[in-house]
């Protein structure tokens, strides 16, 4: 006998990846979109002064880490639900645990691959960011990834979340659209979280989006983040992710 | 030697039993089919086989492990096609047959299996491109690819044309031809009494038969039918309270009656006292068909026929 040409889990991945660079839609929401927008915004040139109620910072450079999470809530909410609901709805989940690949393969696989795509959107926004806009990259890169890699992990268990909960693909794509508004909200898409007034700055930063665009701001200018933003990312992500594997049906 | 052995299996789901107690052995190599009216019990006990259902009570065992609890062991020799299963939408033909063929220590040639399952010019086509009737065959050539010691078909091949069916059961004769041990879940008498070595008729969630498709028809309790036209009316009514006359059928000008041996020579003795003679007489064993009717005809009145 032969030996397996490879090991399920991997064939599953590399057979997903093909299938994922076939989506052009979801890639171009994830990886395009988010550096598109953030360069619109670098092209306004007030965005590109310093502001005196920013501390001096530029609005642009405030955007850089909205634009990564841009990315990071498209994948989780938006792309990778509607892919683990029509997986479970077409039974494609039960046809994969009759064979020596598993069906967490193929979730596996799916979480590895939009956040891949993530990481693709976050070069593209900091490359970007550095070369047409002079946007500093982070001052604090071990912080700023810790919270970038916390934010994709809470916002992908919101994502797992979602697909769990709903029982079809169209209960998916409504609730991601609802979740993926809020999302935006509080990454700060509209107002940035730091310009956020008292109470309403408090709660969004209790938030796991908004805790990670307050947290990688602060990284962004070189300083450790708030431990308490830290701590509401692992919150959360454990939380959140307790109950999308606790409530996740096969089938 | 029994492959797959299933002891006092029962599987409910809530207050519904779906197997209430099913007892089989399936021999090392051979095609066994199981039959049963819609509801019986025939994916349950299939999917607990495949180890995809846990038993409420009882034990499976194939070629000595449980297939629920021992995952690796079971998915590596046990190759299935569901009744209700998909794949990717966007996945090709032949990444599909790829990628199950890697799952697999010794697997068959896929391509070569597409091309026999007469899927050969769809290689490059999407899943979601394909009609249903494809996508079953695909199913089959990816239940068999792996070269499993053990392949589960369920509603082999329902929906397929004429055509592609016998293209699907020279398959499974060349997959048994190469050691695969085949149990499969059949409406279409001609093809269980074609591949099958030996039936388990399964109604109510119990086995109500299990012999090869000869022995079945044989034990049914009408198994001759005679087919005549008639040269003047008969009664009906009296010819179906004859003993041993199962069935009586108006087919255009033609009666057929079903009825046991004893019973031809009644049927003929009743005729010639009604001055009727019965032209162009035939009397033939009875099929299959007759058989199941005759077997699930309890519940038959009770649910959708199978």
């Amino acid at each position: 006998m032969t030996a397996k040409t490879s090991n399920p889990a991997w064939a599953v991945l590399r057979t997903e990846f093909r299938l994922f660079l076939r989506e052009p839609g979801a890639l171009f929401w994830v990886m395009a979109f988010p550096p598109i927008l953030f360069v619109i915004l670098g092209l306004i040139p007030a965005f590109r002064e310093p502001a005196q109620e920013l501390g001096g910072a530029r609005v642009i450079d405030l955007y850089a880490p909205i634009a990564i999470l841009l990315s990071a809530i498209m994948a989780s909410v938006q792309a990778m639900p509607t892919v683990l609901s029509a997986y479970r709805e077409q039974r494609v989940l039960r046809r994969y645990a009759t064979t020596p690949a598993k069906s967490w393969h193929l979730l596996t696989a799916q979480f590895v691959l939009h956040a891949g795509a993530i990481a693709v959107g976050t070069a593209l926004v900091l490359v970007i960011g550095r070369l047409a806009f002079d946007v500093k990259l982070p001052g604090a890169l071990v912080p700023y990834l810790l919270l970038l890699v916390l934010a994709v992990c809470s916002a992908l268990t919101i994502g797992g979340l979602i697909s769990a909960l709903s029982r079809s693909s169209k209960a998916t794509a409504a609730v991601g659209s609802a979740v993926f508004i809020a999302l935006m909200f509080t990454s700060g898409v509209w107002f940035p979280v730091q310009t956020m007034p008292g109470i309403m700055g408090t709660i969004v930063e209790s938030t796991p989006l908004g805790a990670a665009a307050r947290g990688m701001d602060q990284a962004a200018l070189g300083d450790w983040p708030d431990l308490r933003l830290i701590l509401v990312l692992l919150a959360w992500t454990v939380g959140l992710g307790a109950l999308a594997t606790r409530y996740f049906k096969w089938q | 030697m029994a492959i797959i052995e299933v002891r006092g299996l029962r599987k409910t789901y809530g207050d519904v039993v779906a197997v209430d107690h099913i007892d089989l052995d399936v021999g090392e190599g051979e095609i066994f089919g199981i039959l049963g009216p819609n509801g019986a019990g025939k994916t349950t006990t299939v999917e607990s086989i495949a180890g995809l259902t846990r038993p409420t009570a009882g034990t499976v065992s194939v070629a000595g492990i449980d297939p629920y609890l021992d995952r690796v062991a079971a998915t590596s020799m046990i190759g299935v096609q569901l009744q209700q299963a998909g794949l990717q939408g966007k996945l090709t033909v032949k990444e599909a047959l790829e990628l199950f063929a890697s799952f697999y220590d010794d697997p068959a040639d896929g391509l070569e299996l597409a091309e026999q399952l007469g899927l050969g010019d769809k290689r490059d086509a999407y899943y979601s491109a394909l009609s249903g009737g494809q996508q079953q065959r695909l199913a089959i050539a990816l239940a068999l690819v792996g070269r499993p010691r053990v392949a589960l078909l369920d509603e082999l091949t329902t929906g397929l044309d004429p055509a592609s069916r016998r293209n699907v059961w020279k398959l499974v004769e060349a997959a048994r031809d190469q050691g695969t041990t085949i149990v499969l879940v059949s409406h279409l008498m001609p093809e269980v009494q074609r591949l099958c070595d030996r039936i388990a008729l399964i109604d109510r969630g119990r086995v109500a038969a299990l012999d090869t498709p000869a022995g079945l028809v044989a034990s049914s309790s009408a198994p001759t039918v005679m087919s005549f036209t008639p040269d003047a009316p008969v009664d009906l009514e009296r010819l179906r309270a004859l003993e041993g006359v199962a069935e009586v059928r108006q087919r255009a000008e033609r009666l057929e009656v079903v009825a046991d041996d004893a019973a031809v020579l009644a049927v003929l003795d009743l005729l010639s006292r009604s001055d009727v003679r019965p032209e162009k007489l035939r009397v033939t064993q009875s099929t299959l068909d007759e058989a199941y009717l005759s077997l699930v005809a309890g519940s038959e009145n009770e649910e959708a026929p199978a």
